[in-house]
């Protein structure tokens, strides 16, 4: 077989295109009139929902499509505004943002990084969005994060609960509202303590990826902190949905504290296989076994059953608080859909209004414009109390609620009740922290 | 011209210009109508990918279309060249060309150890190895090569390969100093950059990236025109009819079969940097057995042995995955609008099933339709409406030199 030939010849045919595509870079630069990526130009503006439809977050994807379905109502002046009314910022007046009606389009992140870039990008190239928002797992949320921060677009992520998003994978075009692992453990671990005492065993049952990692990490610091000694750290894949198989070495292992690091679909499968088990009726070491779960919702607590009362975990946000702002998001949600809405619903409505917020403020949808007015933002109203978006890493910083599975629901939502809160200052950490060190924000990008 | 005969030459051109023209042909509504929103598929991430897996399909066909080896774990050869190019980004430089030669080479290496072991037996034990090979690299690259905790941290795990602003990248020289992450190009020419050209109503988008990808798939479309018509493509042609036979008479095909199978691996890495050089990020899912599954429906849909078949069924494939994955109920209800209220709810409510998460049901449906009604997939269907074309035309009905396409 002779190809020397063909190859001269594709070499050939090759080097002539890209020498024409050496001249071309003036005409690239020409084309791009525009100040930034997608700079809306008629009378609406793009907002791209990437949300996992499939997968073991699917039913986080789910809720959260449902709440920024709600927020794009709210912005463009249907139902009863939401919090709109309780925010403290009263820029939003229900006629889009800055005059042009919102509109949307979704995508399925199926739970995967690469997929979701791909829906990601042709929400940009196709769709022209604006502002990309969502994802229900943090290794997908950084995937995003770093693809929106190359295009141009901010990223408001969704639920992801990584101390890498605004760790070392942080883009200065990226903003989470949501809270994570080291906050879950810095919130957690005192209530731990007063309940299950200063010399407990922990074996550790991890979904083996970014955010995971960092939550374990977090929750072990924290309770080797106060005394806790660590048996083991086991690795499970976050596609897995059968976990017997890691469950059963717990029982010999001499541990007296399972924690799980799992979250959606995992965790509901790791917690009810626990259970089957027969580990919460067991005494080791002459105490109780307790299982912890680090990051808790109502979602999971619904697909776990019976099986959760009495375990407890931390989350950033439960319908059931009394202020303003939550009291009004329930109402409207539960008006629209006919059931309360739960965390990841929460957090990204939350996003949604204060992107719009910002974009008002700043007067515009370049990326930067936005950077600038969101960095250092405080407000209040949105459910969780004084909040402040810090400059530094993009993260922001608010109460942090323990939760507990509730013994006796009286509805079927009426699931988890409220432990603690957890003051902001009890959770706060310096931007330089160990556990978030190692990224650089960068400098915004409006991209074009 | 370029020593193909006349049927090839023509073939050739056709592809060609096609490739050339793919923003003017996908993009067949104008822009801002809400087909459009649907269904052009002429962004540059789409027409990256049409001619991505165009080039990785092709080169699965010269494999499992020449010798009749069905591979279950070709996708692990697209993972690990992508993972091969982000490193190369990383380390070296952000030009294409050192990432994408890595990228053959270190797919080349693994193909030619796991078609070493593998290629010992033949078929359903042959499939099995290949996938046992794959799901132990997607196990790898997942979990064991991936913690960021341990010193060997390779693959990244779940979040992905990526490049970093303080990654090395001996050749590059300093980053850049505004703090942004630098691009992919090919010299001076950056992947993402694109020339827009509104005719009218129309946006068609001219992608640098997109451009470079397709001119590669021309050429290894070439490469395997020129082995389906070698004395080596022979070769594995008779491998596949009746091996046992061709080693009674003294012949060790060993070599051959072995030769396709890096072949077709070395064009898996080349896709899979190609890949990585559109979107400088590898993650592990690319290696799943899932993966490797897609590339063989790809195959079939297509046309198994025949030369068009795998681009078309990459092509087919990759379009329905992007356009039925994005429509949501409310599109749908902006559609049916001028149905009566309670049937377009009704009709809705059905095709929820079927679009948004339920694009596997449909790509499904279509696949066992295409299986059931055209065995020899897309292209036998195109064969078909050719034969009957040409019939109405000359009404003789003879087609003695009507040989198949290939």
């Amino acid at each position: 077989m002779s190809t020397s030939n063909l190859t001269r010849r594709g070499l050939i045919k090759n080097s002539a295109i890209a020498g024409a595509g050496f001249a071309a870079p003036t005409i690239f630069t020409a084309s791009s009139a525009a100040a930034y990526t997608n700079e809306p130009t008629g009378g609406s503006v793009t907002l791209g929902f990437n949300v996992p439809q499939s997968g073991p977050y699917a039913d986080e994807g789910a809720d959260e499509l449902r709440a920024y379905e709600l927020a794009v109502e709210h912005l463009n002046g249907g139902g009863d505004g939401g919090m709109m009314n309780t925010f403290s910022s009263k820029e939003l007046t229900g006629n889009g943002i800055l005059g042009k009606k919102v509109e949307f389009v979704t995508g399925d992140t199926q739970t995967k990084s690469d997929a979701a870039r791909a829906s990601a990008k042709s929400m940009i190239e196709k769709d022209g969005a604006v502002m990309i928002t969502g994802g229900s797992s943090s290794g997908v949320a950084i995937a995003v994060q770093g693809l929106c921060q190359e295009a141009g677009v901010i990223f408001m992520a969704g639920l992801t609960h990584s101390n890498d998003t605004t760790g070392k994978d942080k883009k200065a075009n990226g903003f989470r509202h949501f809270f994570n692992g080291y906050m879950s453990a810095a919130a957690l671990a005192p209530v731990l303590q007063s309940l299950y005492g200063s010399d407990r065993n922990a074996y550790h049952l991890t979904a083996d990826y970014t955010w995971g990692w960092t939550q374990e990490e977090s929750i072990a610091a924290a309770t080797e902190a106060m005394g806790w000694n660590t048996v083991n750290k086991v690795r499970t894949p976050l596609a897995s949905t059968d976990f017997s198989s890691y469950i059963a070495p717990v029982l010999n292992s001499g541990a007296d504290v399972l924690v799980l690091n799992h979250y959606g679909g995992n965790m509901v499968n790791s917690l009810t296989n626990a259970v089957q088990f027969g580990l919460r009726d067991k005494i080791v070491n002459g105490k109780n076994f307790e299982i912890v779960v680090p990051l808790y919702s109502r979602l999971m607590a619904k697909g776990a059953g019976a099986n959760v009362k009495g375990i407890h975990g931390s989350t950033n946000w439960h319908w059931s608080l009394q202020d303003e702002g939550s009291k009004a998001f329930v109402k409207s949600f539960g008006t629209k859909y006919g059931f309360p809405p739960s965390q990841a619903a929460h957090t990204v409505y939350c996003q949604t209004m204060l992107y719009a917020d910002a974009a008002q403020r700043a007067g515009t949808f370049n990326p930067c414009g936005i950077v600038e007015a969101l960095e250092g933002y405080e407000f209040d109203g949105l459910g969780n109390g004084k909040t402040l978006y810090r400059a530094d890493d993009h993260q922001c910083f608010k109460d942090v609620l323990v939760v507990r599975g509730k013994e006796n629901p009286t509805s079927e939502f009426d699931l988890l009740e409220v432990v603690e809160v957890t003051p902001t200052s009890q959770v706060i950490y310096e931007a330089d922290h160990p556990m978030f060190a190692g990224g650089a924000l960068g400098a915004c990008n409006p991209g074009a | 011209m370029l020593k193909l005969n006349k049927r090839d030459t023509l073939l050739f051109v056709i592809v060609t210009a096609m490739v050339l023209l793919a923003p003017f042909l996908l993009n067949p509504f104008p822009q801002g109508s809400s087909m459009a929103q649907m269904f052009n598929a002429g962004y540059p991430d789409l027409m990256q990918r049409f001619v991505i897996f165009g080039i990785l399909v092709i080169g699965f066909n010269i494999l499992f279309g020449l010798t009749g080896y069905l591979s279950f774990g070709h996708a692990a050869f697209l993972g690990i060249g992508s993972y091969a190019a982000v490193w190369m980004f990383k380390l070296l430089s952000m030009n294409i060309i050192p990432a994408l030669i890595l990228s053959m080479i270190v797919a080349g290496i693994f193909s030619l150890v796991i078609g070493y072991v593998s290629l010992r037996r033949s078929g359903i034990y042959f499939s099995i190895l290949t996938l046992a090979f794959a799901q132990m690299s997607y196990n790898l690259a997942y979990s064991v090569l991936g913690n960021p905790s341990s010193s060997y941290n390779l693959t990244n795990g779940e979040t992905g390969l990526q490049l970093a602003l303080n990654d090395p990248r001996i050749l590059d020289g300093a980053a850049a100093a505004n703090g942004a992450l630098p691009v992919t190009k090919l010299f001076g020419l950056a992947m993402r950059d694109s020339y827009n050209l509104n005719v009218g109503g129309w946006l068609f988008t001219f992608n640098v990236g997109y451009y470079v990808a397709g001119i590669l798939m021309l050429i290894s479309f070439y490469i395997s025109i020129r082995i389906f018509r070698s004395p080596f493509g022979m070769m594995l042609r008779a491998v596949k009819s009746n091996q046992q036979r061709m080693n009674y008479t003294g012949l060790n095909t060993k070599p051959y079969t072995l030769a396709a199978f890096v072949i077709s691996g070395m064009y898996a890495g080349l896709a899979g940097g190609l890949l990585s050089s559109m979107d400088p990020l590898a993650g592990a899912e690319r290696m799943h057995w899932t993966a490797s599954g897609e590339i063989v429906i790809m195959a079939i849909l297509g046309g198994v042995g025949t030369l068009i078949g795998p681009i078309v069924g990459a092509g087919f494939n990759e379009y329905f995955k992007n356009i039925l994955s994005k429509i949501n109920d409310g599109v749908l209800h902006q559609w049916l609008s001028f149905l009566p209220d309670g049937l377009e709810n009704f009709i809705v409510g059905i095709l929820h099933y079927f679009v948004g998460k339920g694009w596997h049901l449909t790509l499904g449906l279509l696949f066992m339709m295409v299986i059931i009604f055209l065995p020899g997939g897309l292209v036998e269907g195109g064969q078909r409406l050719a034969k009957m074309f040409k019939r109405k035309k000359t009404d003789d009905g003879s087609d003695s030199n009507n040989t198949p396409a290939e």
